[in-house]
């Protein structure tokens, strides 16, 4: 655990900052992680893609060392964490989902606290700059709002300099001003060359920040790539998205020339079609047809919410 | 770089900045004893013993039975008009004793009543002495009323003792049953932080506010009901650290592994409560049977209670008090080793 080893381990385990083989953690019956393999890279932002209870929370903990998996082989920059535990906590930062400071300490006071208990890292200063903080320094942590507390964990997970960043749901349950502000945070963070794996069941964000994501259900990995890689292999990667009076049926749609898949929602349908000028045209010749008015047109290129659809048949966000 | 303050330090100051932003916690440490032995320091304060009341029926009336007036700081003299208005008070209970005033007098009294026999002695002594009664033996009475012997002198290092347990058990438990609730002692081993060191900033936390609790304590004693503090502050205070660790490393053990406040503070009722009862906080520990004796006196709370009892009213040092001191060492030593291995941090 000396300083000569402290540095990045890229030579002895080629790219990988985090590397995971056949992870599997069972609580009873429910598979939780049920045989997942994981290559995260040096410098890149990886995000765990899945809907609540998938299993995200369980794989990143057991990748931050703070759960012990029932199988598999966990390697975080190149180390196992039953022999560098002390090592890898010096060079990782992590922040959990929910967790709450204490109310009574000030913002600065905590970031402080955080900054003591790692061999070396940035000064509590700094993050409040970093994290845009400093009018909060000397107030209550009790006496925060929803986005500044979280960017107070990510201060705290910053703390140490990390190497790498983990973040569970860092901005869930955040207004869109507070989330937009911690994605830029997220974002220098990555540009600094820092690697960062996160988990998220937020569309918007996977494609915002991350470089490749992982598609998680049911504890399984089912889809893995960049988001645009992702979105291309889809068999349909265009949504016609209208509404019209009367309505058309499922089995109006699905005659129609490259239609792959229709769903509803309210009023108006998601139509996931291979190519626009085959589709549209032939849409509004049958409404013409059927004698239906358009109320609405609109097409979209398909997103990661399209390939979690098209990949487990569900919609992602669980209202 | 050179910012950096030594984790140990920088856990024990937030927590100390986390107790003293709390008025509560702060009330119940240092004002609840103070009210505590207020209430039973004037509940049990020195009065003038009562004086007995008995009568005196027949003629003669008051003062002039036997030939003499009847004197007596103990006794308390109603004089009936005849002896069945006594006789009637003396059933009912108002007087201890009615004496019949004629040639002989007659003390009617129930002798199973032991107000009544006192009352008996009291009487038949001041009536032949007045006589003139020689007594053939000489003796000489020391009343006590000195400091050191009295029930708040007593009282006041129990409830310290009381004190430095609750402010340890409760103070050191809660602490950590709520930092499991909320996470952040799972987020703390996230960080290179050493297990040992954060369970040892409790404890020292702890060690912050001991001073001020005890002046506190012992500054109302002084002041208020004259307690004695006969032996050395230093001891005291030794004894109180080692008090404290004890107590300390119970919280810890505690709080180990509750996952509820309620958890936890069902534990911390079964650990307190024998203490309470059993270590001479309000009475003294010997009074329980022998039998017990072993158990009892392996007892935190009763080691402590012993040694500041010694050190305060008997001024004691070092020598008298090392057995206790060495228990209470071993209590915090044992404590804050099991807790350190049974821990749950998540």
């Amino acid at each position: 655990m000396g300083t000569a080893n402290s540095s990045p381990g890229r030579s002895e385990t080629a790219t990988a900052a985090i590397l995971c083989h056949g992870l599997a953690k069972f609580y009873g019956e429910v598979r939780a992680v049920d045989g997942l393999d994981l290559e995260v890279r040096y410098g890149e932002c990886f995000g765990l893609l899945g809907p609540n209870g998938a299993g995200k929370t369980t794989t990143i903990e057991i990748l931050e060392g703070l759960t012990a998996p029932d199988a598999g082989d966990v390697r975080v920059l190149g180390r196992r964490w039953g022999t560098h535990e002390r090592e890898l906590r010096g060079r990782l930062g992590i922040s959990l989902q929910e967790t709450r400071f204490s109310d009574k300490l000030t913002v600065f006071e905590t970031l402080d606290l955080f900054r003591s208990l790692y061999p070396r890292g940035r000064e509590p200063e700094q993050l409040l700059a970093d994290l845009s903080l400093e009018e909060k320094r000397d107030a209550r942590v009790g006496k925060l709002s929803g986005g500044q507390r979280q960017r107070l964990a990510v201060a705290c997970a910053l703390a140490g300099d990390p190497e790498i960043l983990f973040l569970d749901e860092p901005t869930t349950g955040l207004d869109p001003q507070s989330r937009h502000q911690l994605w830029d945070k997220m974002e220098s963070f990555r540009a600094a060359g820092r690697t960062v794996l996160l988990t998220t069941h937020y569309m918007e964000e996977a494609e915002r920040l991350c470089d490749r994501v992982a598609v998680v259900d049911h504890g399984k990995i089912i889809a893995q790539g960049s988001p645009a890689e992702l979105v291309a292999g889809l068999r349909a990667p265009h949504i016609v998205e209208f509404a019209s009076e009367p309505a058309l049926s499922a089995e109006d749609l699905k005659a129609l020339p490259g239609v792959r898949d229709c769903r509803r929602r309210d009023d108006r349908w998601f139509v996931s079609v291979a190519a626009l000028v085959d589709a549209v045209p032939a849409l509004l010749s049958r409404l013409d047809r059927g004698g239906s008015r358009l109320l609405s047109l609109s097409t979209h290129r398909a997103t990661l919410e399209d390939v979690f659809i098209s990949l487990t048949g569900r919609e992602l966000r669980d209202e | 770089m050179s910012s950096r303050r030594p984790p140990l330090y920088a856990l024990t100051r937030a927590r100390v900045l986390e107790f003293i932003r709390e008025p509560e916690a702060v009330f119940w440490v240092f004002a609840f004893p103070v009210i505590m032995a207020l209430v039973l320091g004037f509940a049990f304060r020195d009065h003038a013993p009562e004086r007995l009341p008995i009568g005196v029926a027949g003629e003669a009336g008051l003062r002039q039975l036997g030939g003499a007036p009847l004197t007596s700081s103990a006794l308390k003299t109603v004089p009936f008009a005849t002896l069945e208005e006594g006789l009637r008070a003396l059933r009912t209970g108002k007087i201890a004793l009615l004496i019949e005033n004629r040639e002989p007098l007659v003390y009617h009294f129930d002798p199973t009543r032991p107000d009544a026999r006192l009352a008996r002695l009291e009487v038949d002594d001041a009536i032949q002495r007045a006589a003139g009664r020689k007594d053939p033996v000489e003796r000489r009475e020391v009343p006590m009323h000195e400091k050191g012997s009295r029930y708040i002198d007593f009282l006041l290092p129990g409830i310290l003792g009381l004190n430095l347990m609750g402010t340890g058990i409760w103070g050191i438990g809660f602490g950590i049953v709520n930092a499991r609730l909320k996470k952040t002692l799972k987020l703390m081993t996230a960080t290179p932080m050493r297990k040992s060191e954060y369970l040892l900033a409790q404890i020292f936390s702890r060690f912050v506010f001991l001073v001020l609790e005890i002046a506190v304590i012992l500054l109302f004693g002084v002041l208020a009901f004259g307690v004695p503090i006969r032996g050395s502050l230093m001891l005291l205070l030794l004894t109180a650290l080692l008090g404290s660790l004890s107590f300390a490393g119970l919280g810890l053990l505690v709080a180990a592994r509750a996952q509820t406040l309620e958890a936890a503070s069902g534990l911390m009722n079964f650990v307190m409560v024998p203490m309470w009862l059993l270590s001479g906080v309000f009475f003294s520990a010997e009074r329980f049977p022998k039998a017990a004796q072993p158990l009892i006196q392996a007892l935190p709370l009763t080691a402590l209670n012993d040694a500041l009892r010694a050190v305060m009213l008997e001024g004691k040092g070092l020598p008298a008090i090392t057995g206790q001191l060495l228990l209470l060492a071993a209590w915090g030593l044992v404590t804050f080793a099991i807790a350190l291995k049974i821990f749950r941090w998540q």
